[in-house]
């Protein structure tokens, strides 16, 4: 079951918390990637601590014929592209009040635009070989919002509305499209938080405990697989319960 | 017939599946040939694949019959 093999992959954001994670899974189920990152360094060491045929292709998502760029070089790079994965997000958190336009204007154009760009290259190459799958990473706030994050959650909520209409489009050609929501997952930022705020947090959370990128990872994986071409325009919740919905 | 649209007509009998003897030069390709509006996206991919030519969007919006195909295909090919 959900064996990638002979399958390729462009995972954005790739060498980030989650999107290393979600990379990880992708190889380690038999998928060939296309690791992107707007750090050239760090996604090379992190393309080579993956072993295997893994091209790296860096890429400002802010810039829009670079993100226009990207999938066609995926596809150069790998042969085909079966799976695109729009995992790179950034946040500039502020209350509404206080929220610059470039504030706003970036975490959509990173956030959600790249993600329609790179979605509406995709289905291209993915349309003519009939088959197609497209998972973004949203996150609970996206349906839950959170203060201090309008835009952030505005563009994941975006990222829902965006999914659910191009799974519409796309269904009858074998490509599916879906979103994986996570709540509070480890990081470098969630370790340095103090001890008495992380009590805090997971006593939000019915599990009791933050999530692992490894849990992203497996959503992304079942999504991505054949095994998953029934399931499209949805959103899979892996926050340990903190949100039903 | 030209060899234009022997050949649009052969990719049109392809992707939406109809019998060539509907394929005529007048035909709709959404009101007579049930083609829908992702069909018509994927026929323009194919016409673009075939003939070395580029289709942008305001052209191929205005192509709705098998002759608005052959002729911009005609005009516009190297």
């Amino acid at each position: 079951m959900f064996d990638l093999t002979g399958m390729t992959a462009l995972v954005t954001g790739a060498s980030g918390g989650i999107g290393s994670a979600v990379a990880q899974a992708l190889a380690a189920q038999g998928a060939r990637l296309a690791v992107s990152g707007s750090n050239l360094a760090k996604l090379e060491a992190f393309r080579d601590g993956l072993g295997g045929d893994h091209v790296a292709l860096p890429c400002d998502l802010s810039d829009g014929a670079a993100v226009d760029a990207l999938v066609p070089s995926a596809v150069a790079a790998l042969g085909k592209l079966d799976i695109l994965v729009n995992n790179a997000g950034v946040t500039r958190d502020n209350l509404v009040m206080r929220m610059k336009d470039e504030e706003w204007d970036m975490v959509i154009r990173v956030n959600l635009e790249a993600a329609f760009r790179l979605a509406r290259a995709a289905a291209r190459p993915m349309m003519k070989a009939r088959f197609g799958r497209i998972v973004s990473i949203t996150s609970v706030v996206g349906t839950t919002g959170n203060p201090g994050q309008a835009n952030y959650a505005a563009s994941k909520a975006g990222l829902v509305g965006m999914s659910k209409a191009l799974a519409q489009e796309l269904a009858s050609r074998g490509i599916t499209v879906n979103c994986v929501a996570p709540g509070f997952i480890t990081s470098p930022m969630t370790d340095a938080l103090p001890d008495a705020q992380k009590e805090a947090l997971n006593a939000r959370i019915p599990a009791g405990k933050m999530g692992e990128g490894a849990d992203i990872g497996a959503a992304v994986v079942y999504l991505a697989s054949r095994e998953a071409g029934y399931v499209t325009g949805q959103t899979v919740h892996v926050n340990g319960g903190m949100a039903m919905i | 017939m030209s060899e234009t649209a022997d050949r649009v007509k052969k990719i049109v009998v392809e992707h939406l599946g109809v019998e060539a003897d509907k394929v005529t030069e007048d035909a709709s390709f959404i009101d007579d040939l049930g083609a829908d509006s992702l069909d018509i996206v994927e026929l323009v991919m194919a016409f673009e694949e075939e003939f070395g030519v580029e289709i942008p969007d305001d052209a191929a919006e205005k192509i709705t019959t098998v002759k608005d195909a052959i002729t911009f295909i005609d005009e516009n090919k190297g």
